[in-house]
């Protein structure tokens, strides 16, 4: 699978990243061998295997519903870039 | 050409849970912001959720009430996308194993005629936080209280045909998921709102017409109001040789109209994929049989009983089974009456529910209990006030003047049935109507009522009426 | 011996004797840090004062007859776990203003059996590396040659160890994060079970394939860390709820009766001769020691890497989405708009090997190519660790390299990504299957350490470890140090 410049700009967007014009031919030639490189796989046959997404197969555990969390706001928002009224603040979104 | 709607909703049911569906964080609702969000529903760096057991039990109580299966084995999904108001970049939900799936409802529409509507699936979820534009300049604030919040999102076959139909189906879904205590369906606070798919197709046709999605209906007047809308704009675009874009909308209830959310260009790429800081959701058979052990009586069949136990008609027990609090609420009335259910159904439907809408109160904060009614109901019955008197009675009680004895005690409204008594003032409004009484002994019947209600007037209205009718009748004719 | 170039397991012991304070020896390593072994570029966080607070009060809970194996030795974490306090960086520009609120789960763990944390270790960026070179905070240098690479991604954590300036470093390895550097540094690190040791705390790389562990000098040292880190905690879904054995106790049994399998797939191209006489040399021993080989195939291996350069880039695409400029971390300048704020934070606050891992990951989850991509490789993953399984009827143990050279030069490598992933060859499957793994030191190629990889099934971290220290028993390579750091 080759990658072109537009693939690589593509891509960038969805995951949220600036990428210089100038550099996407390096990103493109980057992307595109390891793309090439995990190709490999294609030559085995798994129409019959199950996906494993964990390595120990095991169920999921439960916790019992108990508020045991206690307001920690002002320690949180001590680390947060912009916050005003207790509010994480971003540029205006328009929905 | 003559159209059809198809429509299907998605309801997204808050789950009444104390904590949140991944964290330790509080659900209650109208804290300061960012009050209730911890590290977890912040998603700060090296944190990891654990599933909340009450939410995966309460998804089971909604799927055993709608003869959904609930699945063995079921997977939570992240569905990725930027906003600020998702702090992790992507929402933990479930994407191709749902835990709840393939139920029903009856839903019951005005002409009476009842309807079958599936349920596709149900699954569990977490909620976004809140964007708040108001009082800043050129910013958004964001408040990430209601970040994992859960959420069942219940979604519908494309089964209904009309805007009424959806209506009805969402109200079904209310008063059932009030019913099982999953939600506390309160709608202004979002606790219970839903998506509608909408879309058109000839009549006759099989294939669906392309859907617009209207988002974040929360209230049932809103739900009515936005698909009759998109259905005339979809039928006004096709009639006019235009196409109905997939697309999601928004309703704008001051303009009572739909518009198009702003179209992101990458179409919605969510790159599910199963969570792996979650592992599968197992669910045993005797875990589902414990569940369906709990489960309590459900509307429809609580109104059968009511039809067959107290000799209502449908639509009585339709409206009084409509909400569990109102169901028991009347059950108990009827207790407390002696088993006067006509007479309790009547005063729970009329003047109770009247004077909650009045002074906007729930049945659970209503200063007239069950047993105080029902015990003013035992005295119409044994006949000590009459039904008129009762609604001043009923009043007096609301104003927290006491039970239904004491306020006739204090007030002096026990009925007279005294027949001497009767009489005397049957005799006084006969001599001081001389004219009347020539005509009525003329032919003209109809002064029977004037001759009653003066009575009435005489004894401050506490006469018996029937009584009263009935030595009037003997005293006028002579 | 001297101070820094013992092990834990000797601290301790003097420490109990009385021979030295855990003040004593909290300041020879400060000292070791912020002096000869600023060169490494080994800690790029030093908390000296904490430090000392915390030596004291190991001094005083000894005085106080409350003192553990590990009360009052000194260590360092990988910035990769939160630290409450104090910066947690993850070896980012993201994070380079991070002051964690809360402490990560095996930072509780530690600081409740006594350990004296002197700061944090420097790695590749959000872990993503085997050379450290991707470090916002620069590369870290190998203590066997300064010119070489010390390994990745938890480098920083193996040079800090090798070179002296500290007993003992927590790693994590996602697909050969603790092995390779160790292999590449010369000393023994292990890579427990998934789901051993809890994540809660750790920052996040690839969730089902992150597993932290000791870095220490021997298997032994490895032994006592291990039983204070691993143990049940309800805040990882994916943390098992099982007893913790006394693996130190379980140490020095024989090997007779051990079965040991040679993966074929382990010994061919690509295997550096040198490595392959030190491993050929290694098994010599055991066969001394009383174990029994036996040539196995683990035949899917040469798909691990590919598989795993999907899996690990897809998990770690979502997981580092969280890092957006709004709620802590970089954020950009004067942003224009949302996306502006998102896209420059994000693109201004990783490095280039994470913008790839991130780019490739988002590639192969999108619509049209997740069949393509991560359902194939999760597929490959059954297959592979199927292999495992199979293998593990016949055998105890696997015995293979850690890594198919030695360390390589800085800069050898940075600009061919896939050859860089290649140095994972033998350690990435162990991730994809959740198994154990364990490196030591084995001999040197031109002056480089070699690394020996021990496998074992499930859990199994007592055999491991007791079949890492019979090996150290009757070898030396553990005790060789660099003689720049000496």
């Amino acid at each position: 699978m080759s990658l072109d410049n537009d693939d690589v700009r593509q891509i960038a967007h969805l995951a949220r990243l600036a990428v210089d014009d100038q550099r996407l031919p390096e990103h493109a030639s980057n992307l595109s061998a390891i793309l090439e490189f995990v190709e490999a796989m294609s030559a085995v046959d798994t129409s019959n295997v199950d996906p494993l997404a964990h390595p120990l197969e095991m169920r999921q555990r439960l916790r019992a519903d108990e508020v045991s969390e206690d307001n920690q706001r002002e320690l949180f928002q001590g680390i947060a870039p912009a916050v005003e009224d207790g509010l994480y603040l971003v540029p205006r979104v328009i929905e | 050409m003559e159209w059809e709607t198809v429509i299907g909703l998605e309801i997204h049911a808050q789950l009444a849970t104390r904590s949140k569906i991944f964290s330790g964080a509080s659900t209650a609702y109208g804290a300061e912001p960012n009050t209730q969000a911890c590290a977890v529903d912040l998603g700060l760096p090296g944190v990891l959720p654990v599933l909340n057991a009450e939410a995966v039990n309460m998804a089971i109580r909604f799927g055993l009430a709608t003869g959904c299966s609930i699945a063995p084995h079921s997977v939570f999904a992240r569905k990725n996308y930027f906003y600020p108001d998702l702090p992790k970049g992507y929402q933990i939900s479930q994407y191709e194993l749902p835990v709840v799936h393939e139920g029903e409802v009856i839903i019951e529409l005005d002409d009476g005629e009842t309807m079958r509507v599936g349920v596709t699936r149900a699954h569990l979820e977490e909620d976004a936080g809140k964007s708040l534009h108001e009082g800043f300049e050129g910013v958004t604030g964001i408040d990430l209280n209601r970040a994992g919040t859960p959420l069942l999102e219940i979604v519908s076959e494309p089964d209904l045909r009309s805007a009424k139909q959806a209506v009805a189906y969402m109200k079904k879904i209310h008063s059932l998921v009030r019913y099982l205590e999953i939600c506390d369906g309160n709608m202004q606070e979002g606790s219970f709102r839903c998506d509608a798919n909408v879309s058109m197709r000839p009549k006759g046709q099989e294939k669906f017409g392309t859907r617009a999605e209207i988002k974040n209906l929360n209230s049932f007047r809103f739900v009515e109001k936005a698909i009759n809308y998109e259905i005339e704009r979809q039928i006004d675009l096709l009639e006019s040789g235009g196409t109905v874009v997939q697309e999601t909308r928004l309703y704008d209830s001051v303009k009572g109209e739909t518009r198009s959310m702003r179209t992101k260009e990458e179409a919605n790429d969510y790159r599910y994929f199963p969570d792996p800081d979650l592992l599968p959701l197992e669910i045993t058979s005797e875990e589902v049989e414990q569940i369906r052990a709990t489960l309590p009586e459900l509307p429809d069949a609580k109104k059968e009983r009511f039809m067959a136990d107290y000799g209502l008609s449908a639509y009585d027990a339709g409206v009084l089974t409509a909400s569990r609090d109102q169901a028991d609420f009347f059950e108990a009335v009827v207790q407390a009456a002696d088993g006067e259910a006509k007479l309790a159904a009547n005063w729970v439907m009329g003047d109770f529910s009247g004077a909650l809408n009045r002074d906007g109160r729930e049945i659970g904060d209503s200063p007239v209990s069950p047993e105080m009614l029902g015990g003013m109901l035992k005295r119409i019955s044994d006949n000590t006030i009459s039904g008129k008197i009762a609604k001043d009675v009923f009043e007096a009680m609301w104003n927290g003047e006491g039970d239904a004895d004491a306020v006739i005690e204090a007030r002096g409204l026990k009925q007279v049935t005294d027949s001497g008594a009767i009489e005397a003032m049957i005799d006084e409004v006969i001599a001081a109507n001389p004219g009347q009484l020539e005509q009525y002994r003329a032919g003209k019947d109809k002064l029977l009522g004037f001759f009653v209600g003066q009575v009435m007037k005489a004894s401050k209205g506490k006469a018996n009426p029937a009584q009263v009718n009935e030595l009037l009748k003997k005293k006028l004719s002579g | 011996m001297s101070i820094h170039t013992s092990t834990v397991a000797e601290l301790s012991t003097a420490l109990a004797r009385g021979d030295h304070s855990s003040r004593e020896l909290t300041e020879v390593f400060l000292e070791r840090i912020q002096g000869q072994g600023a060169a490494l570029n080994a800690v790029i966080t030093v908390t000296a004062e904490q430090a000392l607070a915390a030596a004291d009060a190991a001094d005083r809970s000894r005085a106080a007859g409350e003192a553990g194996p590990l009360t009052g030795v000194p260590m360092v974490h990988k910035d990769i776990f939160c630290t409450r306090g104090v910066r947690t960086s993850c070896g980012s520009r993201m994070l380079d203003n991070f002051i964690s609120p809360y402490n990560a789960h095996v930072v509780d763990r530690l600081a409740a059996a006594g350990m004296v944390c002197m700061g944090k270790a420097n790695m590749d960026e959000f872990a993503m590396g085997s050379s450290n070179e991707t470090s916002f905070y620069g590369p870290v240098k190998n203590p066997w040659d300064t010119a070489a690479v010390p390994g990745g991604s938890s480098g920083g954590s193996a040079a800090a160890v090798s070179g002296g300036l500290a007993p003992a470093a927590t790693g994590t390895d996602t697909g050969g994060s603790i092995r390779q550097p160790a292999a590449l540094c010369g000393i023994t690190g292990l890579k427990p079970t998934y789901g051993r040791v809890s994540r809660y705390g750790m920052i996040a790389f690839a969730s089902s394939l992150d597993q932290a562990g000791p870095m220490a000098r021997t298997a032994e040292d490895c032994a006592l860390l291990l039983e204070a880190m691993a143990g049940f905690d309800a805040r990882d879904s994916t943390c098992v709820e099982r007893d913790v054995p006394r693996y130190s106790q379980a140490l020095g049994g024989d090997l007779k009766g051990v079965t040991i399998g040679l993966p074929k797939e382990y010994f061919g191209e690509g295997l550096d001769p040198t490595v392959a006489s030190a491993i050929d040399a290694a098994i010599a021993e055991y066969r001394k020691l009383g174990a029994e080989f036996r040539e196995i195939s683990l035949a899917n291996t040469h798909l691990a890497v590919p598989a795993y350069y999907v899996i690990a880039p897809a998990e770690c695409s979502s997981n580092l989405s969280r890092f957006d400029g709004v709620r802590f971390g970089h954020r950009c300048d004067s942003p224009r708009d949302l996306e502006d704020l998102y896209k420059r934070s994000r693109g201004e606050g990783f490095g280039d090997e994470v913008q790839r891992r991130i780019m490739v990951g988002t590639y192969a989850l999108s619509a049209g190519y997740y069949d393509a991509y991560y359902l194939k490789a999760q597929q490959v993953r059954r297959l592979i660790r199927d292999d495992f399984l199979q293998a593990f009827e016949d055998v105890d143990l696997i015995l293979g390299p850690t890594s198919p050279t030695a360390a390589f030069n800085i800069g050898e490598r940075s600009d061919d990504p896939v050859s860089m992933y290649l140095s994972d060859i033998y350690t990435i499957a162990v991730n994809l299957a959740g198994l154990p793994g364990i490196s030591v030191p084995a001999g040197f190629a031109d002056g480089r350490p070699v690394g020996l990889q021990l496998i074992g099934n499930y859990f199994d971290e007592a055999r491991l470890l007791n079949a890492a220290h019979a090996y150290q028993q009757v070898t030396d390579w553990h005790t060789r140090v660099p003689e720049a750091f000496a």
